[in-house]
């Protein structure tokens, strides 16, 4: 295999090293004018891109109702063990799903945002969304419940919650009652 | 005021280069060996030659007191050793000091703090400045000069001949 | 009632004092703003407007840090080292003059503390001192790292020293004067002394980026080989002495060059007396525009060019630029004969 191996001859100019200097020094001046990386944390929010995989919700239906049917395919998929389902029968009897999650719990710490849960849903029922800032100062508050997670589906579904909150709506994530 | 400006700057002096003697830490007497050129200097200055009071500082206090310091650093002549000579040494440049300072003050209040005799009324008319100096040097006194500037470089060569094996 | 002479140098070494300290905390700001500009990013800008209240925060912490002393440090020589440092930084701005004669109802009132006549000796031979500190400090703290970044910077002064001594000698011998009073009023007769000494120039600015301990020559710091070099077991406010003095170098540094190369407080194609006072005030601010360019110069210098090694620096100086500064004398001498 041939390798291309490049080898810098310093011209006569060069040698005084001062041509480079200036080379140099403008380069640094002209990107000291180009726009700036860096976002302003909390003033104006990174948007993650499509297919992030943040803080878990639990989606509803058409009629509002939650579309998990605690077939614990989520559970036995986890490979961080960090969901927690109890099923019961459906509280409604109108033909709907007759299973029903009476706890839905995922600890956040625990978990590893690898998506498995999401992947193994038969329902569509449980999705990552884009949030990544929620925050706590207790391990409790991170245990998120299932009426905790529909709530993350009511401000996440009408769209990107940071595109939003960089737009200047005011959209609560409470951390410490998810 | 000028006098008094003397007598510290020369019991200073005094007292500092008998510390550089005294003392067996190395560092301590290196350190204390600028102070006393910076003292010496400020004598110098007290006496309007300002020339050889600037490069008293420049020349010995900044370039071959760092020197000396950086061979002291190199042979490693650590506190470790020092140590306890300093310790012991202790009574001794302090009470060499205070003897000093006692001397010094002894002496203003002998003479009833009065003036050193006046050197301005003395001096001529751009004297410590270097345009009278540099037209001596290269008048005047141009073959001593210029002879200490050879001798100067033959050391030089000398010292480097001697310490490279290979040149 | 004092004499006005004696009030009037009071208030300037308050003013120059005040203001030094002032652009020394400009600077910490300015060095991580253009830094960060340099890089993309934004830099701290929360702290007051825009970042301006930065400087005393980092103050502020400084001071209220722990002071630490090592175990094996030499406690008088470690305790000594940041006030050898600091009070040479300090003290060189007092022969440099920052603006035209200020009149004061009779009185002329020269925007300068001191006209020594040995001006540029007095500030060579602070710099000169100012190496102790830093060779003690690395020597005091007990370490290896701070031991090996002070022998490297006295080595380092040392030889720039020499460069930067003799680059000023073309200057000296051109203008006839030993003082920045001389030094200013001749380059405001005949023009800015870049013009005529544009080696010395090239030589001087290299030498003191060296004499600052500043990127692309900051050996005895040179994080990645000797953590932090002479102030790696200083903390607190000792590190804030080392922290300012290095930066009241570099002002007095750019001041110097300012002075000497660059007409000092002169502004171009202006006529400062003809003006009174308006004019001097416009002096003033041509020298800390001038200063200012300095100062930004080398933060620009530090963020562009990458560390030189150790035996690449000491080429530099001796082979190089020693040479050349030598030349440069020898060139002014033979332009002043043939000239008289």
């Amino acid at each position: 295999m041939a390798t291309v191996v490049r080898t810098y001859e310093p011209g006569y100019w060069d040698k005084f090293y001062l041509p480079a200097i200036a080379r140099g020094l403008l380069l640094t001046l002209v990107r000291m004018f180009r726009r700036k990386d860096t976002i302003p944390y909390p003033d104006i929010k990174y948007v993650p891109a499509d297919g992030y995989r943040g803080l878990h919700r639990l989606n509803k239906d058409e009629d509002g109702r939650i579309k998990c049917v605690a077939c614990e395919m989520c559970q036995t998929a986890c490979p961080a063990h960090c969901i927690d389902i109890v099923p019961e029968p459906a509280p409604w009897d109108d033909g709907g799903e007759e299973r029903h999650p009476a706890k839905f719990e995922i600890d956040l710490l625990k978990c590893i945002f690898c998506g498995f849960c999401e992947l193994a849903c038969p329902k569509d029922a449980i999705e990552l969304t884009e949030i990544y800032d929620y925050a706590s100062f207790s391990r409790d508050d991170l245990i998120i419940d299932r009426e905790g997670l529909l709530k993350v589906y009511d401000i996440t579904s009408m769209g990107n919650i940071y595109e939003r909150q960089n737009r200047g709506e005011s959209i609560q994530i409470d951390t410490g009652n998810l | 005021m000028t006098s008094i400006l003397f007598y510290m700057f020369a019991s200073l002096l005094i007292g500092s280069s008998l510390f550089v003697v005294l003392n067996r830490n190395p560092i301590y007497s290196v350190v204390m060996l600028v102070f006393a050129f910076a003292n010496l200097a400020a004598l110098y200055f007290l006496l309007e030659a300002y020339f050889i009071g600037i490069l008293q500082i420049l020349v010995y206090a900044g370039a071959i007191m760092v020197l000396f310091l950086f061979v002291v650093m190199l042979l490693n002549v650590g506190p470790d050793r020092a140590r306890p000579q300093w310790a012991a040494m202790d009574r001794w440049w302090f009470g060499g000091m205070v003897g000093v300072v006692g001397l010094t003050l002894l002496a203003l209040v002998t003479r009833g703090m009065g003036p050193l005799r006046s050197s301005a009324a003395d001096i001529d008319d751009g004297f410590g400045e270097i345009a009278p100096l540099a037209t001596d040097l290269f008048s005047r006194y141009l073959l001593p000069f210029e002879t200490a500037a050879l001798l100067l470089t033959v050391a030089l060569i000398g010292t480097v001949f001697l310490a490279k094996r290979r040149i | 009632m004092i004499p006005f002479y004696i009030g009037a140098t009071l208030v300037k070494v308050l003013v120059v004092f005040s203001a030094t300290l002032l652009m020394i905390m400009a600077m910490t700001l300015a060095e991580r703003r253009v830094s960060a500009f340099m890089q993309y990013r934004l830099g701290p800008n929360r702290v007051g407007w825009g970042g301006i209240l930065q400087p005393v925060a980092d103050g502020l912490k400084f001071i209220l840090k722990e002071d630490i002393i090592p175990d094996k440090a030499d406690r008088p020589i470690y305790l000594m080292a940041p006030v050898i440092t600091m009070v040479p930084a300090l003290m060189t701005m007092a022969v440099i003059p920052f603006g035209a004669p200020l009149q004061v109802g009779e009185y002329m009132v020269p925007l300068q503390i001191a006209d020594l006549n040995i001006g540029l000796l007095y500030i060579l031979a602070l710099t000169s001192v100012g190496v102790y500190g830093i060779v003690l400090a690395g020597w005091g703290s007990g370490s290896k790292y701070p031991l090996l970044g002070g022998l490297r910077s006295s080595a380092q002064l040392i030889s720039y020293e020499l460069a930067m001594g003799l680059s000023l000698i073309g200057v000296i011998m051109i203008t006839g004067g030993l003082t920045f009073g001389e030094i200013v009023a001749y380059q405001q007769e005949t023009g800015w002394n870049i013009w005529k000494q544009p080696l010395a120039a090239l030589i001087f600015l290299i030498a003191i980026f060296a004499e600052t301990n500043r990127l692309p020559f900051d050996m005895t710091e040179a994080e990645q080989e000797l953590v932090g070099g002479y102030h790696t077991e200083y903390s607190s406010f000792k590190f804030a002495m080392f922290f300012m003095s290095e930066y009241a170098n570099m002002i007095t540094a750019s001041a110097f060059m300012v002075s000497l190369f660059f007409g000092g407080w002169d502004v171009p194609f202006v006529d400062e007396a003809a003006l009174g006072n308006l004019g001097v005030g416009l002096s003033v601010l041509a020298f800390l525009a001038k200063v200012g360019f300095f100062l930004f110069l080398y933060i620009w210098v530090r963020w562009t060019f990458p560390r030189f090694r150790y035996d690449q620096l000491m080429r530099l100086g001796w082979k190089v630029l020693l040479p050349l500064a030598l030349a440069n004398v020898f060139l002014t001498g033979l332009y002043l004969v043939w000239k008289a």
